[in-house]
């Protein structure tokens, strides 16, 4: 049975079911590598868990549907169960917790004063700041006072999601709650953001192990996405791009350019100004993602876009590339306007005539009747 | 009303180094030979796929707009037919019948520019050192002569702005801050980010930068490595036009790739023969000369006249 | 010099006639238009291009219109070097037309400039001056244009010396004095400079080589030019010459006019031919069989039928043969300077350039403004001959 398929039971503590060292040690490689960090991570990460020095990892909820947890539970390497079993100690999240309330609060304080400065705070969901955040509050304490009093004391702070990332659907017009990202919440302090809507769980997953096995987090942007995997917007990476290139457009739904798989440009993809990695890493492990499935890209990822544009407007492409044609070694330049032609012909031609006539009047001696001023000057 | 000879002479000597003036400075240019470390590119069109990355780079590098080209205002592309104000690299396709060929297009950076030879104030101008043609906007009063002197109409002009500028490619010299180095491939390159922006992301390397002796080396092994491959079995650039900085190759007819049929003269070689004959040989000989016969002509031609005025009037 | 001061005087007359506004109207549109272009640049009014960066505004305003402005060079040539004293009354208006061709091509020149605000560097800074034979025009031509003004100034300080102030009239007197003694190496300029820069102006599209036809492609571009513009010269003295005195009722210079133009038909007849044997000798004659051979044909033989129009000496006493025979001259010198700087440049087949409307329009309005001021200038200072009263209608 492949170690993804291992059933995942709730109840279980301690370290798992038990398994052999080799087993354990290829399941981080396997990590590691699946989330783009070098093969020694992998073997760091299960030494670390060997000594039992897994980090802690404290995961807040605010306002989220919880569909980036969800998008994080349909992974595979590692699944779920390898994760917050064998990898991070996973000591507070109010989804998969089969405790609540005094208990749940209890195992939040305690494990925040045990790894102090050291475990991964995870925000998930945005937090309202109108009215001093009374429309969200978990304990009787608000969302901005918990995200404060946590993050403050964290190693590392990663926003999963575009609500934790920058206020995602909560934040849409007219905002009544005021909802933020936990960046403009956090001012001043490092916060690593995954965007997307959900978040690709593997962008989640590749920054959290580099912390764990490394201790370092990766290159990030002026938002603090990190750069591995919001460098690049779709565009530059989409397997549709052949049709943009050459001009091939789906118009309609439905229509035959859709059906061709051509380019979803004209009903409105938000590729061409929306940072991910959709196209290379896909979703739900089945290589499903949303261009990919016959609808254009809404921008989930973006601030600027989701939420903000209307989905099916298109959008300016910023940088534009060449396209799917060559000019010729000598393209044709210049053009003669007949308007042009005529005043010319008919002004030289006037010029010359009517001097070459007025010449007769130049041998009438003396005459002072006006002629024309046919001096070429 | 008589002038005494001295101050006719001196007058004469004035005038006719104002009027020379006019045709400064002193001695006659010599028939111009690459700088020993003159850079260039290769670009060998048999390699070339046609990719175009090399123009999107040099869009980036160089911070210039696209251009919608011929589809018109959709703005979706990158889409220009030629050299322009916006395009310093351009690739075209030569293609007739079963044959075709891809063509880089940009500044040949000439070892005898005409566009420097027309330019007035060495607004264009030759860098002694690498060879490279640069533009210094500052000298510039938009003529457009080095556009009626450049052979291969590289020369580009943003005809639609009111504060235009001339537009070419300058291997990318505004990015170079460290030395070039010989490298182990046996090119003298400068560091990655600072050399020319086309050269550094050819997939395939059908455009390589180094030192010009060092490509016209590599031409002519690959030329001797692969007969019947190449047209005529030499590189484009080696002497046409006096020579170029950038060197092509190409199994079409160079001719075919717009590369036009030039001999071993420098493109301004004739003119300059002309007036550099007639103003620099012997600096401005010419000038002090036909001013000092034509004023002492006139002079004694006005006295004589001056003369025979005094006497009619005596008479009267 | 004393003794043609009586000769000069204003024509007089009301200015604004219904000629002089027309001429104004169509000198405005050109401004109106020429302002438009430095707000929306040159593409916006013309068809310049990158294939044929430079236009009629070079051809026509600036290479033909300095031609033009040859009439005070042939005139002078002709009375000072020659000593031919009795064409002296064709000077000043020769003078005036020269100073007034070359000012416009100078106005031309801004217009087509890009960044004509640099133009101020050409003449200053001498330590980046090259050897491109457009420096040496470009001096050459700011210089001859000085020298023109300074060669008309007279007609200026004569007019102040009739004035009504004693203090101007003192002013004039000396000014007057002061030029007399110094005309002889002014004059020497003015025959210098054109010669200079008109040659330099041939030697200029030997440059683009190759681009060039090779009809026209020949190191005697220079002398062409040079010899061209005096042909020039003499045929727009005439034309002028003709049109003051029909217009403004002036005395006829027609027997003047008739030895001028035996002079011009020999110099033409000889141009024709040293274009033709230059082409044959360097072995081109094969070209002519094609479009550029027509073009050539009518540079050459517009020249060739004036100078036998003006070899027989009944027809060229006669002011409607002079006047057409001029025409005809004028054109031909016209025809050889377009095909230099438009009909021979080849920057490739799929390069084409005719001039847009907008560009048509300034260069109309360029020439109307230089007839128009021609007109002006000659109604009030003494430029054209004759005491008669005016008689005019222009």
């Amino acid at each position: 049975m492949l170690e993804s398929q291992r059933p995942f039971n709730v109840d279980e503590t301690g370290l798992g079911p038990s398994v052999d060292r080799r087993d354990f040690v290829k399941i981080c490689a396997m990590a590691a590598a699946s989330v783009g960090l070098p093969a020694a991570a992998g073997l760091k990460m299960a030494e670390a868990a060997a000594a039992g020095l897994k980090p802690s990892v404290i995961w807040l909820h605010f306002q989220e549907c919880t569909g980036c947890t969800e998008s994080l539970l349909r992974t595979s390497h590692p699944a779920l169960a390898e994760l917050i079993l064998d990898l991070i100690s996973l000591d507070y999240h109010e989804t998969l917790f089969a405790a609540a309330g005094y208990q749940a609060e209890a195992a939040l304080k305690s494990a925040m004063e045990a790894n102090a400065g050291k475990y991964i705070c995870v925000v998930e969901g945005a937090i309202p700041t109108k009215d001093n955040g009374i429309y969200c509050k978990i304990g009787g304490r608000t969302a901005i006072d918990i995200v404060n009093d946590v993050a403050g004391k964290a190693g590392a702070i990663i926003a999963i999601g575009s609500c934790a990332s920058w206020g995602g659907i909560p934040s849409a017009d007219p905002n009544p709650t005021g909802a933020q990202g936990a960046p403009q919440v956090l001012q001043g302090k490092t916060v690593v953001t995954i965007p997307g809507c959900p978040a690709n769980p593997y962008n989640f997953l590749g920054t959290a192990l580099q912390f764990v096995a490394l201790g370092t987090l990766p290159a990030l942007d002026a938002k603090g996405r990190p750069m591995f995997a919001y460098s690049r917007v779709i565009h530059e990476d989409c397997p549709r791009r052949p049709h943009f290139d050459a001009g091939r457009f789906a118009q309609q739904f439905g229509d035959e350019g859709h059906r061709q798989g051509y380019c979803l440009y004209k009903l409105g993809c938000k590729g061409p100004a929306t940072h991910a990695n959709c196209s290379r890493l896909d979703f739900g492990e089945v290589g499903a993602w949303p261009i990919g499935v016959g609808h254009p890209c809404v921008g989930c990822t973006e601030q600027a876009v989701l939420w903000r544009m209307p989905m099916h407007d298109t959008v300016e492409v910023s940088r534009p590339t060449p396209p799917d044609t060559y000019p010729p070694i000598h393209a044709a330049q210049g053009h003669t306007s007949a308007v042009a032609a005529g005043l010319a012909g008919a002004v030289g031609g006037a010029l010359i005539g009517a001097g070459w006539m007025a010449a007769k009047k130049a041998g009438d001696g003396g005459e002072d009747k006006g002629s024309s001023p046919d001096k070429g000057a | 009303m008589a002038l005494d000879r001295r101050s006719f002479i001196k007058t004469v000597a004035v005038g006719g180094v104002a009027a020379a003036g006019t045709a400064l400075p002193a001695a006659a240019s010599e028939r111009p030979v690459a700088p020993e470390g003159a850079m260039g590119m290769l670009y060998d069109a048999t390699l070339c796929i046609g990719c175009k990355t090399c123009v999107v780079a040099c869009k980036e590098a160089n911070d210039l707009k696209p251009d919608p080209g011929p589809w018109g205002d959709e703005r979706l592309y990158d889409a220009p037919l030629d050299l322009d104000g916006n395009t310093k690299n351009i690739i075209k396709l030569y293609r007739e019948g079963d044959t075709y060929s891809y063509m880089k297009q940009q500044c040949m950076h000439c070892v005898d520019p005409a566009c420097a030879a027309a330019c007035m104030l060495h607004s264009l101008q030759k860098d002694p050192v690498t060879g490279v043609v640069g533009y210094d906007p500052q000298y510039c009063v938009g003529c457009r002569y080095c556009q009626m002197s450049c052979p291969f109409n590289v020369t580009k002009f943003e005809f639609s702005k009111a504060i235009p500028l001339i537009v070419k490619c300058e291997l990318c010299r505004h990015r170079v801050k460290d030395a070039a180095v010989r490298g182990a491939d046996g090119f003298t390159r400068y560091p990655k980010g600072q050399g020319q922006a086309c050269c550094e992301v050819c997939p395939r390397g059908a455009v390589i930068s180094g030192r010009r002796d060092e490509l016209l080396a590599e031409a002519k092994r690959r030329i001797a490595a692969a007969p019947g491959k190449y047209f005529e079995e030499r590189v484009y650039g080696e002497n046409d036009g006096g020579g170029t900085q950038v060197l092509y190759l190409s199994r079409v007819p160079f001719e075919d790739l717009g590369l036009p049929k030039l001999g071993t003269e420098g493109v301004p070689r004739t003119a300059y023969a002309v007036q550099e004959g007639i103003y620099y040989k012997i600096p401005f000989a010419a000038p002090i000369g036909m001013f000092a016969v034509l004023a002492a002509v006139i002079y004694r031609n006005k006295r004589a006249e001056r003369v025979q005025g005094a006497e009619g009037e005596a008479k009267r | 010099m004393s003794h043609h001061e009586a000769v000069h005087a204003p024509v007089g007359g009301r200015l604004m006639t219904r000629p002089f506004m027309l001429l104004l109207a169509i000198a405005a549109v050109g401004a109106v238009v020429a302002g438009y272009r430095f707000i929306n640049g040159i593409g916006s009014v013309s068809n310049l291009s990158n294939g044929y960066p430079w236009g009629i505004w070079i051809a026509i305003d600036v290479v033909v219109g300095t031609a033009i402005g040859c009439g005070g060079y042939a005139v002078g040539l002709l009375v000072y070097i020659l000593n031919k004293g009795k064409y002296h009354p064709l000077v000043r208006p020769a003078v005036l037309t020269s100073l007034l061709g070359y000012g416009l091509a100078v106005i031309a020149v801004v217009i087509d400039l890009g960044r004509f605000w640099g133009l101020w560097k050409v003449p200053i800074y001498v330590w980046r001056w090259s050897h491109s034979p457009q420096l040496e025009v470009a001096l050459c031509v700011a210089a001859y244009a000085m020298v023109l003004v300074i060669e008309l100034s007279p007609a200026l300080f004569e007019k102040l010396r009739s004035g009504a102030a004693s203090g101007t009239r003192r002013f004039a007197e000396g000014a007057l004095r002061l030029l007399e003694k110094n005309f002889f190496w002014i004059l020497a300029l003015g025959l210098l400079l054109p010669t200079m820069h008109q040659s330099s102006l041939g030697t200029m599209m030997l440059l683009p080589g190759p681009k060039v036809h090779p009809l026209w492609f020949t190191p005697w571009l220079p002398l062409l030019f040079v010899v061209n513009c005096i042909i020039m010269g003499f045929a727009v003295v005439t034309l002028e010459a003709t049109f003051s005195a029909v217009a403004f009722g002036r005395p006829r210079e027609t027997r003047m006019l008739a030895a001028l133009l035996q002079v011009a038909a020999w110099v033409a007849l000889g141009w024709a031919a040293f274009r033709v044997i230059v082409v044959a000798l360097s072995g081109k004659l094969g070209y002519l069989a094609s479009g550029f051979g027509v073009a050539f044909l009518a540079e050459v033989g517009l020249l060739v039928v004036a100078g036998v129009m003006l070899l027989s000496e009944e027809r060229r006493s006669q002011p409607v043969w002079q006047v057409r025979a001029a025409i005809l001259l004028l054109l031909g010198g016209i025809v050889h300077r377009v095909n230099t700087y438009l009909v021979a440049f080849r920057p490739g087949s799929h390069f084409s350039y005719f001039p847009a409307v907008p560009e048509l329009l300034i260069t109309f309005g360029i020439i109307a403004a230089e007839v128009a001021i021609y007109i002006a200038v000659v109604k009030t200072l003494p430029i054209l001959q004759g005491p008669s009263p005016a008689k005019t209608a222009a």
